[in-house]
């Protein structure tokens, strides 16, 4: 589809957010992945999460790796620049443009071929490295752009389109990346967009290694009965811990929650996270809670959602350097050369 | 057997230290090679090491050279016999009428050592155990004491070598007192016990200059600090590890804000090779300039990323310090064997940018240049260094640098230009030089935005799986390459006293035996034009050289004659006129093998045809 020009006048009552930004100001070209593929829930999830938060649309910047997942930068926030890079590279290449600018918003996008298989590895270290990034993991379980082979996040016994059992163990990358310390863990379900769109606005206000897990089922290769990413199956098995409000600024929290099932949680940046406990025994401040909690379910073959875990007060990776404030690519000759004085003093130490 | 007479020689000789790695031999070897430059008599050392912490063999060889010959000579006119594993085949290492120093503290039988060689014992253990009772103190100042007696048997100044382990325990009094004791301790005894000087001597000279000494490693990295590196992101592997070493300390020391003490760099020791590269593609996409250093395996990985860099144009810089392929090939031995492998990484149609620094000097100088080379090229360079330029301490000319020198960033388009109405188009060749313009995110709220990706796509950035737009961005890409032609580090030729029709290419770490071969030649009448290459793409004059010669020399140190394939490749030059000449065991290419191998070729052309010898 991508001969569609998508059209670039639109309702002049559209409703603008507080920097004067319509909703038409986040989306990007017209997306070319099937009608019905979970990834465009995705997609509108980031617009409508980026929408609310009032965020200038050219400063975030938003990087994937190779597959379906990671096409669809170009399906959103259009005036951003992206990188489509290489396939499961895309933590490194983040971490770069990370280092290089600390003063953009950071969107990851990958899938679970590019983050569990072939990047899996690197998955791993920019978690370990506290990346301040929105990691989201579009997860359908299948290799949709090379037609229907299994991930590595397919569950063991789950049956493929051509009805083929995998007997492999599945990664659960929500448990890894708890495992490696990041502080914003939570999983989501592309159907699910009134739980999405909190937990995407919440991660990209979190200062640190944030990440979301989303399944999403394929609507070619992995929609089938025997599949266990299929959208029949992800909503009988979904058990949401809770649901999320995102209070940014001044606003006063709700008030229609019943007393005691709200839980608000401030984070660094000064947003405040209002969680409506649907399971009352849930503590999202208990990392080695949560690894228990989701294994526990994971055995009766429940697939847990909500936000798994957040550390308020997390560090990223800038914070481990000490770096200076004023990002490095706008550094010049003044702040980075030591001089010729420098170089005559050094070259007297070596004689 | 005739006798032999020892070998009398003045500031020109080679001594090989042979130890056991891990023994702290390598601080008192090279405090041996710095007093030496004190005298003002130039010296070339180099270290031979293993691939292993403790245990194995190591060497220490120092060319004492008044004539300033820098690459490795070859043979050992003393020995200093530290490691009885190897003791066997160090002996028999030794030039006829040379010398042999060792540990006498244990008597040897008279078949361990050679008729034909002076044998000078000291009882080091004896001397050693008598004065120190801790045993790693016996250890590190039995090397001391060796020095000791080292510098009474080659005439050397004590004052001088007392000077320098004052620089260099410059405020702890009591390792200064106790080295400079152990100094005297060796020295003494040589003194008192043995024929001093022996026939190599070295005396004092003038010829060292305002020359520096330093290993090619830490002035690439110092290179990287002057020439604005603000992102580093690397992955351990000999010979290259001590760059981004290097660079760590040299950014401690000069890339902090006086006033918040906040670092002006960013240092990631990646979990491999692919996410080192990874986050320098990433943080020049972002406009900082990043580099990475590796060796060979570490190319071998990074390839993808590599033909990202060059198909959507992104910066990199990538300092290869080469060590000896294929796969782990010997880790610690030097070669030039990545030229192919660089020139064309990546899968596809691809060329890419490569600097062939001779000395530290030239790495400092080239390092500062990739980054701006980079930036105007959008595309990876690649700084081509060795293990023996990389690892060893090598004399060069002071660095340099002019405080007028502005960094150049390239083709930037910036939010006045997109106001100002300009048409970005990502891939859009403007000056007909093949370089487009880029815009760094996040410059301007609704222009100048793109999506960068490793498919085809059109001049404006849009996706496109056109044959006609494919083929038209391919041929951009090499009118850059061929822009880039000129913004190189030109080849320097050097002609020889007479006019001949025979003519020499080289690069890199054979500069210096190269030089020294050309006076060898000389001497037995072969007139050698010589043409030093610094950079690919080559240069025209590269061309016409060859073209003003009948056969052309090429030296390198690798099996394939990479750089003559590169030549013949991207020339069009025919095979036979290119004669390749080449060094790859793992040890530094020498004068003497450069010599041989040309005047035996030389040789050969002058004999005589056989219709002259007939009528």
């Amino acid at each position: 589809m991508t001969y569609i020009a998508k059209p670039k006048f639109h309702h002049p009552g559209l409703k603008k957010n507080e920097l004067g930004y319509t909703h038409r100001d986040y989306e990007g070209k017209i997306s070319t992945l099937c009608a019905g593929c979970g990834h465009d829930s995705i997609t509108a999830s980031i617009i409508e999460a980026c929408y609310e938060l009032s965020i200038e649309p050219h400063r975030v910047a938003k990087i994937s790796g190779i597959g379906c997942s990671s096409k669809t930068p170009d399906y959103f926030l259009g005036n951003s620049h992206g990188f489509n890079s290489v396939h499961g590279r895309m933590p490194s290449v983040l971490t770069g443009a990370n280092l290089a600018n600390r003063d953009l918003i950071y969107l990851g996008v990958s899938g679970d071929g590019d983050s569990a298989s072939i990047g899996f590895g690197q998955f791993a270290h920019s978690i370990r490295r506290a990346v301040n990034m929105t990691y989201i993991v579009e997860n359908n379980g299948v290799y949709g752009l090379t037609k229907g082979q299994f991930s590595a996040t397919a569950d063991r016994g789950s049956k493929s389109k051509k009805g083929v059992t995998n007997t492999d163990n599945a990664i659960d990358l929500v448990a890894i990346a708890l495992q490696l310390g990041a502080t914003f863990v939570a999983r989501s379900f592309s159907g699910d967009k009134t739980q999405l769109v909190p937990l995407i606005a919440a991660a990209i206000r979190h200062k640190g290694a944030s990440f979301i897990d989303v399944i999403s089922p394929c609507i070619a290769f992995n929609n089938h009965a025997g599949s266990t990413k299929s959208f029949d199956y992800v909503r009988e098995h979904n058990d949401a811990v809770n649901r999320l409000d995102v209070l940014v600024g001044r606003d006063p929290i709700s008030v229609d929650y019943a007393p005691g099932t709200v839980q608000v949680v401030e984070q660094h940046d000064g947003s405040r996270l209002a969680l409506r406990k649907l399971d009352a025994d849930y503590d999202p401040h208990d990392r080695l809670g949560a690894m228990t909690f989701l294994q526990r379910h994971a055995a009766k073959g429940q697939i847990v959602t909500g936000l798994l875990y957040v550390d308020p007060e997390a560090e990223d990776l800038h914070t481990h350097l000490d770096t200076v404030e004023t990002p490095l690519n706008t550094l010049d000759e003044q702040a980075l050369c030591p001089g010729s004085a420098v170089l005559d003093k050094i070259n007297a130490s070596l004689r | 057997m005739s006798v032999q007479s020892p070998i009398s020689s003045v500031n020109d000789f080679v001594v090989r230290f042979a130890n056991v790695n891990g023994s702290g031999s390598a601080s008192a070897n090279e405090l041996f090679a710095r007093s030496i430059l004190r005298h003002g008599v130039p010296v070339s050392p180099r270290n031979i090491f293993p691939s292993n912490i403790q245990g194995l063999p190591t060497w220490y060889e120092v060319r004492v050279t008044e004539d300033g010959h820098l690459g490795a000579r070859g043979a050992v006119d003393m020995m200093v016999a530290m490691n009885p594993q190897t003791w066997d085949k160090d002996v028999a290492s030794i030039e006829p009428g040379g010398y042999l120093f060792y540990d006498s503290t244990k008597p040897m039988p008279t078949s361990k050592f050679r008729e034909d060689i002076t044998v000078i014992g000291v009882p080091l253990t004896a001397i050693t155990n008598s004065t120190y009772t801790d045993p790693r103190q016996r250890q590190l100042f039995k090397n001391i004491i060796y020095l000791g007696a080292l510098c009474a048997l080659l005439d050397l100044d004590p004052k001088l070598v007392e000077q320098l382990i004052g620089e260099q325990y410059k405020g702890k009094e009591k390792l200064l007192s106790s080295n400079v004791h152990a100094l005297h301790l060796g020295r003494d005894w040589a003194l008192q016990n043995l024929k001093c000087p022996i026939g190599l001597r070295v005396k004092k000279s003038d010829k060292v200059g305002d020359r520096i000494f330093i290993e090619g490693n830490s002035a690439a990295a110092l290179g990287a600090v002057y020439g604005g590196a603000t992102v580093c992101a690397w992955y351990p592997i000999t010979p290259s590890s001590s760059v981004a070493e290097a660079f760590t300390s040299h950014c401690k020391k000069y890339r902090h804000d006086p006033e918040t003490g906040k670092a002006k760099y960013a240092i990631v020791q990646g979990e491999d090779e692919l996410a080192s590269i990874g986050i320098v593609i990433g943080a020049s996409w972002n406009g900082a300039r990043a580099f990475t250093a590796t060796s060979g395996p570490g190319i071998s990985l990074m390839t993808e990323f590599i033909g990202l860099s060059y198909f959507a144009e992104i910066p990199a810089v990538i300092m290869n310090i080469q060590r000896a392929g294929p796969s782990t090939g010997m880790p610690t031995r030097t070669q030039q064997c990545d030229v192919i492998a660089c020139a064309y990484a990546s899968h596809g149609d691809t060329k890419h940018v490569l600097l062939f620094p001779e000395d530290p000097a030239e790495a400092f100088e080239f390092a500062a240049a990739a980054f701006d080379l980079a930036e105007r090229l959008q595309t990876t360079i690649f700084l081509m260094l060795d293990l023996d330029i990389g690892m060893n301490h090598r004399l060069c000319r002071p660095l340099k640098w002019d405080d007028a020198k502005q960094y150049d960033r390239g083709k930037v388009m910036t939010a006045e230009m997109l106001e100002e109405g300009r048409d970005f188009g990502r891939y859009l060749d403007v000056d007909g030089d093949g370089i487009p313009y880029r815009t760094y995110p996040g410059t301007h709220p609704t222009k100048g935005s793109y999506f960068t990706r490793g498919t085809s796509r059109d001049r404006y950035a849009r996706y496109s799986e056109e044959g006609a737009v494919y083929a038209d961005n391919m041929q951009r890409l090499v009118r850059k390459f061929e822009t880039a032609q000129d913004m190189v580090p030109r080849p320097l030729q050097a002609n020889a006293a007479k006019p001949t029709k025979y003519g020499v290419l080289y690069f890199g770490s054979t500069s210096p035996a190269m030089d020294e071969a050309i006076g060898i030649l000389e001497a037995r009448g072969h007139q050698l034009d010589r043409m030093r290459i610094r950079a690919f793409p080559f240069h025209s004059s590269v061309a016409s050289f060859i073209a003003d010669h009948d056969f052309v020399y090429v030296v390198e140190q690798n099996r394939d004659a990479q750089l003559r394939q590169l030549i013949v490749n991207e020339n069009g030059i025919d095979p036979v006129r290119l004669v390749p000449i080449l060094h790859y065991d793992g040890t530094p290419i020498t004068a003497r093998f450069i010599a041989n191998a040309i005047g035996d070729h030389q040789d050969h052309l002058k004999v005589t045809p056989l219709r002259k010898a007939v009528t």
